[in-house]
């Protein structure tokens, strides 16, 4: 189990916000003969205020893991153990009404795509006012009122009229911002973004990234931000966890990491940085392809592609070690007795 | 990651159909019964199907009081057997069918071929001319055409695939146009193929799974054009067995309730549409998934 | 925008030209257009005459612009048997056409919709196999035979409904349902493929994770969009439904358009035909128009693409 580098006296006292226990989801196809292990065996804790970036390749699972915490998976898609405790409470064995009353009001998260979040058929002001009224109880009015509010804090210009808009009069920055407005609608404790600035414009990109910021600040949210982009992570985050095909292979506070990668991927990630002026690079540099989901071989997923693998790395899964305080790695190479018997080359 | 919602939904999607679709064997042999009918109607009937005796009119199944062994789904306003009409009419129902399927599939495919690969004004006049003739509704325009050249077999064939070619011209196009980018289609012609030998040999074999899928699919809806026709007096002509034909002379014993000239080539109908629609499903998903929006 | 709509004004008036040139050309391919154009049974003198007023003696190309010229002045010709014209006669019956159409539309939305919706919502459950057994049946069974069913099932064993004719709404329930029958699997099953593509859509997932509860995603979010096509379907079918309603038309007497286009066959009564497949022909092109130009307003994909 990890743990964040958090020193404060508080978080010894209270539950973290957010504490992920050896969570697996699988996506289960029609037969039953294919079994995708989309998250597997993932760790994780999260204290308020905090902002934790997961890192990886399309198809690592990052996403799939924002759908558990919501538990909003797709019908083949299912939690099959592990425990997610909110404010030390399981969400896991909740029954969905009582799920229902998390998502959106403790939890809020923004997709990634502005352009499709929204609903083209209704206006701003009654899809940002939604949570309230499902939530809050708030009156049509009432609700409407606290929308231009919502607005404003996410800094969108005149919001008086622009609640009474539909989507395909705002612009793509503008209607992201609206996303975000949504998902801090009912002031969640916890906000989970899956890249919320991939198609957004630079600019718009470092200001939406600045404003996430400052909401984060001013409600003490716990952040879970999802990216590609490790200059995102540095910019944006103070833990740092990367993923695998579906195994989180490395954690630990973002400047430890970034100083001392102990698995080859992250290494791998770091070298292969690129700069905020070109951000839109994905994370292809790493040669070969990803591991077949449902397919994947004995041993390290990564092996295949890993500069440094060897035998036992193709044969046997590294279990989770911990190279430093805070930090974790699945990987062979940071072993204790590797470290001992000098394996690392 | 790799399944979503959608992926999901359409593999889960329908236990009945996915079912039919492991076994065709339902409507396959549906299918095949009516086809041995119609070869062997001379065998299978045990009367002449255009004569009957009239003092043996509206005789009921044998089952019903009244009715006997002799005609065992009894006999219409003319005293001819209804079993042996069926069988005759299923003879009717499957040359008429085919035949019609099969002329305007190939109307339709060597059109939609000429009319995608050439291009330039000789797509635009095909296209224009598909566009115009799908306008038309299918069996107002059969109508139309059935007043004009007058009810015979030879004449419902001509009339159904003049009707129906352009289904076929329409998505063989469109198959066509992509399969035109396609490698093997270039070499071809930088290794200097004619024109017409790429679309008989390279084209022709790569579009012609779509056109038996539609086709199939369009079998049910011939038969049924073919029934209506007859059924409204166009079709067919009158004394021949086909099973619109007898739906029409039925109808006269209808409000009497002689039910039986109305249900059993209702019946026949039904489940030779049914068949040949679960058919095409079928075939449809086998051979060529990209058309499953067809 | 400006030239998308001119351009599809502009196809369907070639369109239409080309409709025109082939009821033509099909009328001369017999050889014999006069003995078509005569009053059954008519006298050789008449004949004669016939061909007179249709220029039958001169060349093809001033046939055609005679045809075109009547055609343009809405001029289809005059029946034989009811001795008026037949735009007047096509007229007359349009509103008792109009008014089958829309209750068998109404049947089948009402019927195709929550079945749609509900097959889309359990999909590869119970009620979606029982959905696609019903759509497949619709589909596969012709609406003259469903109206022969329900008149030997309603009319002649249960005596509740009249058998044919109009008048009365009873008239109107079994032949509304005939017509519905066939159009309510259609329905079905693009409300229901129309409903998975909006509820795998960015915006349902967004709704179910603000906590809405599973109904008021449905009813609120996927409902109206996922409704958008299926109205648009509906407005074409409408068309569609005057013009396939011949045989259920026949079956039970109904005086619309159909039953004209039946008396036309019966009676030899050709301009009647050709009027029938003119205007039908005509109002399909009008409507796909129309449907384009509104998808042109609603879709701003289309309005760049112009």
């Amino acid at each position: 189990m990890l743990n964040s580098t958090r020193n404060s006296a508080s978080s010894d006292v209270m539950p973290p916000l957010l504490e992920l226990r050896n969570l697996s989801t699988h996506y289960v196809s029609a037969s039953g003969s294919r079994v995708v292990r989309a998250v597997d065996d993932v760790s994780l804790t999260l204290h308020a205020g905090d902002t934790v970036g997961i890192v990886g390749e399309s198809g690592s699972g990052k996403s799939s893991l924002a759908l558990t915490l919501l538990r909003v998976l797709p019908p083949a898609g299912r939690i099959v153990s592990g425990q997610m405790l909110l404010d030390g409470d399981d969400l896991v064995p909740k029954p969905e009404n009582e799920m229902r009353r998390i998502r959106g009001k403790k939890i809020g998260m923004i997709l990634q795509d502005p352009m499709a979040s929204l609903n083209p058929l209704f206006t701003i002001g009654d899809q940002v006012g939604e949570p309230l009224r499902e939530h809050e109880g708030a009156s049509r009015s009432s609700a409407w009122k606290r929308a231009i509010g919502l607005l404003k804090s996410v800094r969108i210009p005149s919001p008086e009229t622009r609640v009474t808009q539909y989507p395909h009069e705002m612009s793509g920055g503008m209607r992201q911002r609206i996303v975000g407005a949504i998902g801090i609608s009912c002031e969640p404790r916890l906000l989970i973004a899956d890249e919320p600035t991939t198609s957004l414009d630079l600019t718009i990109q470092l200001q939406y990234l600045n404003l996430l910021r400052d909401l984060q600040k001013e409600h003490n949210l716990g952040l879970i931000f999802i990216t590609h982009n490790l200059g995102i992570v540095a910019k944006m985050c103070n833990f740092l966890a990367v993923m695998y095909a579906g195994k989180m292979v490395e954690s630990g506070p973002v400047s430890q990491v970034f100083n001392n990668p102990a698995h080859p991927y992250t290494e791998a990630l770091l070298s292969s940085i690129p700069r905020m002026t070109e951000n839109r690079r994905r994370l292809t540099a790493i040669e070969g392809q990803p591991p077949d989901m449902s397919n994947l071989p004995p041993g390290c997923a990564f092996a295949a592609r890993c500069p440094r693998a060897f035998d036992r790395c193709r044969t046997e899964e590294p279990p989770v070690f911990t190279p430093a305080p805070g930090q974790t790695a699945r990987c062979w190479l940071v072993a204790p007795e590797s470290r001992a018997t000098g394996a690392v080359s | 990651m790799s399944v979503t919602a959608r992926d999901t939904a359409v593999a889960n999607a329908g236990s009945v159909r996915e079912w039919l679709r492991d076994v065709p064997a339902i409507p396959f042999l549906i299918l095949g019964c009516i086809a041995f009918a119609a070869i062997f109607a001379d065998f299978l009937a045990p009367y002449d199907p255009q004569f009957g005796s009239l003092t043996d009119r509206f005789k009921p199944p044998f089952w019903q009081h009244g009715g006997s062994l002799a005609h065992i789904f009894g006999t219409d306003h003319l005293g001819r057997d209804v079993y042996s009409r069926l069988i005759f009419g299923a003879r009717v129902s499957m040359v008429v069918g085919f035949t019609a399927v099969i002329v305007s599939g190939v109307i339709g495919t060597v059109l939609g071929i000429v009319s995608g690969y050439l291009g330039g004004w000789v797509d635009q006049v095909i296209m224009r001319l598909t566009d115009t003739w799908l306008a038309l509704p299918a069996l107002t325009f059969a109508i139309f055409l059935a007043a004009i050249v007058g009810p015979s077999e030879m004449n419902i064939v001509i009339i159904l695939a003049a009707v129906y070619w352009t289904r076929y011209a329409r998505i063989v196009r469109g198959e066509v146009l992509s399969l035109k980018e396609r490698e093997f289609v270039r070499l071809a012609v930088v290794a200097g193929c004619s024109k017409i030998s790429i679309m008989r040999r390279h084209i022709l074999p790569n579009v012609v799974n779509s056109s038996i899928v539609l086709a199939t699919l369009m079998l049910g809806v011939v038969i049924v054009t073919e029934a209506s026709l007859s059924f409204l007096g166009v079709g067919v002509p009158p004394p021949k067995p086909a099973w619109g034909v007898m739906l029409s002379d039925g109808k006269q014993g209808l409000m009497v309730g002689y039910w039986w000239l109305t249900v059993m080539p209702g019946v026949c109908i039904m489940l030779m549409v049914l068949s040949a629609n679960l058919l095409g499903d079928w075939l449809r998903v086998k051979l060529d998934p990209q058309l499953r929006q067809l | 925008m400006k030239q998308f709509i001119a351009r599809r004004i502009g196809y369907s008036l070639l369109s239409l030209l080309l409709l025109s040139l082939t009821i033509f050309l099909f009328i001369r391919l017999t050889g014999d257009p006069a003995s078509l154009l005569a009053e059954p049974g008519a006298s050789a003198a008449d004949i004669a005459a016939i061909q007179k007023k249709f220029g039958l003696d001169q060349p093809v190309w001033y046939q055609y612009i005679y045809f075109m010229g009547n055609l343009l002045r809405g001029d289809l010709g005059e029946s034989f048997y009811y001795q008026t014209p037949v735009l007047e006669l096509y007229l007359s019956r349009l509103p008792n056409s109009l008014l089958l159409a829309s209750v068998a539309m109404s049947f089948s939305l009402l019927l195709g919709i929550p079945t749609g919706i509900l097959a889309a919502v359990r999909v590869g459950r119970f009620w979606d196999t029982v959905g696609k057994f019903f759509a497949l049946l619709g589909l596969s069974l012709p609406s003259f035979l469903v109206g022969l069913l329900l008149i030997l099932f309603f009319s002649v064993y249960l005596e509740w409904l009249p058998s044919s004719g109009s008048g009365g709404f009873l008239n109107l329930l079994m032949p509304a349902f005939a017509l519905g029958w066939y159009f309510a699997a259609a329905h079905m099953r693009l409300t229901r493929s129309s409903m998975l593509e909006v509820m795998g859509s960015e915006y349902i997932k967004l709704a179910r994770l603000k906590g809405l509860p599973e109904f008021k995603v449905i009813a609120k979010h996927a409902f109206k969009n996922a409704l958008i096509p299926v109205m648009t379907l509906a407005g074409i079918n409408l068309i569609n439904m005057i013009n396939v309603a011949v045989v259920v038309e026949t079956v039970f007497a109904w005086p619309g358009i159909g039953r004209l286009l039946y008396e036309g066959i019966s009676f030899r009564d050709f301009p009647i035909v050709q009027g029938v497949v003119i205007i039908g022909g005509s109002m399909i092109v009008a409507v796909n128009l129309l449907v384009d130009i509104v998808y042109a307003f609603v879709d701003p994909r289309i309005r760049l693409e112009a």
